[in-house]
């Protein structure tokens, strides 16, 4: 790519959407804009043609920190051993009611 | 691609076990660079072929014969190019960048269906199109819905909701005009008898000519081999062809009710290989109508970009007045 090439492609923005009221925002894809406003009305035209959406949300894909999702990865290792955290670790007699 | 010699030997086997869970793959998991570079040209070709699927239409929709075609032609048009976009995204998360791959659609690098090479000479060849190009497209897309790879099959999931509309467009638009005089009902005939050999080339060359297609089912990037959605495209279409009243242009197909299928003959191989080397009625002309829209669109691109950089500019002077302000304050 030459630096004519560079200098007229958009950046990329990510695309969140809520589809309904009550719903959070979900991730649906991507796009190319000049600028935040102008991804916001591609995001329009592109991902809500149908009435998918009744709000949008576009990041600059630039802006975005990952985690991995590398299996090797000891990132999500600190919730792997604690099982004391869901209730099911609870023995509880039958008889009890409501709980 | 680091440059030492890593041990790729325990990534490699849990790529090989969350496929065969069949779990899917996503865009920062490791991946053998032998599926990264199939995806990305699996992706790119069905990208391309949406992008270049709006030209045979596109010529129809100044010229569509009421506001009711032309509002949904429109609609159509507008979706192919909804298509290629979300594909393309797809294609980003692989590492692929979408300037350069429209760069190599216009170079002729990567290739697109071979069916947008056959021009529409007809109005008919609006609704053949939508009933068989699109219903062909389903067959095929429908497994994709299960692509290994996380972004194509939630691409594809939503593909595929929007072209049934598309598929039934078409036929509806055949119906009504098999109800007219018989010159439409012989414009139907005749589309439907240039545009049945080359759908069925939709499916790819058979099995026996498909080398790649074991390699791929193990990916499970490709659910059926071609000649099974083949089959399941002519038993799912003779019924509606029969429904509308055209004939399929093919002497061999015949009920075979030992097999539970139709049985058919097949399409011209040679003259596939023709159109996909680039010697088909439109190749040229496609790739040359890309090649303008993407060159005579530059200002505006750059244009945007230079105005996006003003804004910015302007934003951040306005933000230095401001915090000044505020600290004489």
């Amino acid at each position: 790519m030459n630096a004519d090439q560079a200098r007229s492609d958009w950046p990329l923005f990510e695309v969140f959407l809520r589809s309904k009221r009550g719903l959070n925002h979900v991730h649906v894809g991507s796009l190319h804009a000049a600028d935040a406003r102008m991804a916001l009305h591609h995001a329009r035209d592109l991902y809500t043609r149908r009435n998918e959406g009744v709000s949008i949300w576009v990041v600059a894909a630039a802006d975005i920190t990952a985690s991995s999702p590398d299996e090797k990865d000891p990132f999500f290792a600190p919730s792997g051993d604690k099982v004391y955290r869901h209730p099911t670790f609870y023995d509880i007699p039958d008889s009890v009611p409501h709980i | 691609m680091t440059g030492a010699q890593e041990d790729t030997g325990p990534l490699e086997r849990y790529f090989d076990e969350t496929v065969a869970r069949d779990k899917r793959i996503e865009p920062r998991d490791w991946m053998p660079d032998g599926y990264r570079k199939s995806m990305i040209r699996q992706i790119a070709q069905h990208a391309h072929s949406e992008i270049i699927g709006m030209q045979p239409e596109g010529g129809w929709v100044t010229r569509a014969p009421s506001l009711r075609r032309k509002a949904i032609l429109l609609a159509k048009v507008q979706d192919e190019a909804g298509h290629g976009m979300y594909l393309y995204s797809a294609a980003e998360t692989l590492g692929a960048d979408r300037g350069d791959l429209t760069r190599r659609l216009i170079s002729g690098a990567q290739k697109y269906s071979s069916i947008f090479n056959y021009p529409a000479l007809t109005f008919a060849d609006v609704g053949i199109i939508g009933w068989l190009v699109d219903g062909a497209a389903i067959c095929n897309q429908v497994p994709l819905c299960r692509s290994s790879y996380g972004p194509y099959a939630r691409a594809m999931i939503r593909i595929c909701k929007e072209e049934s509309f598309h598929q039934r467009q078409g036929y509806e638009l055949l119906m009504t005009m098999m109800r007219g005089t018989s010159q439409q009902r012989e414009l139907v005939q005749e589309a439907t008898s240039r545009w049945w050999w080359p759908s069925l080339m939709m499916f790819g060359p058979p099995d026996a000519d498909s080398p790649n297609t074991a390699q791929s089912m193990r990916w499970r990037i490709k659910r059926h081999t071609n000649d099974d959605l083949r089959q399941r495209f002519v038993d799912m279409t003779v019924p509606q062809a029969d429904a509308l009243g055209v004939t399929l242009p093919d002497p061999r197909l015949r009920w075979n009710a030992d097999r539970g299928h139709y049985d058919f003959g097949q399409p011209d191989w040679a003259e596939f290989k023709q159109v996909i080397q680039g010697n088909g009625p439109c190749n040229a002309e496609r790739i040359e109508r890309r090649r303008a829209a993407h060159e005579n669109g530059a200002w505006v691109r750059e244009a945007a970009l230079a105005y996006a950089a003003r804004q910015d500019a302007a934003r951040q002077d306005g933000a230095k007045q401001a915090g000044g302000k505020g600290a004489a304050a």
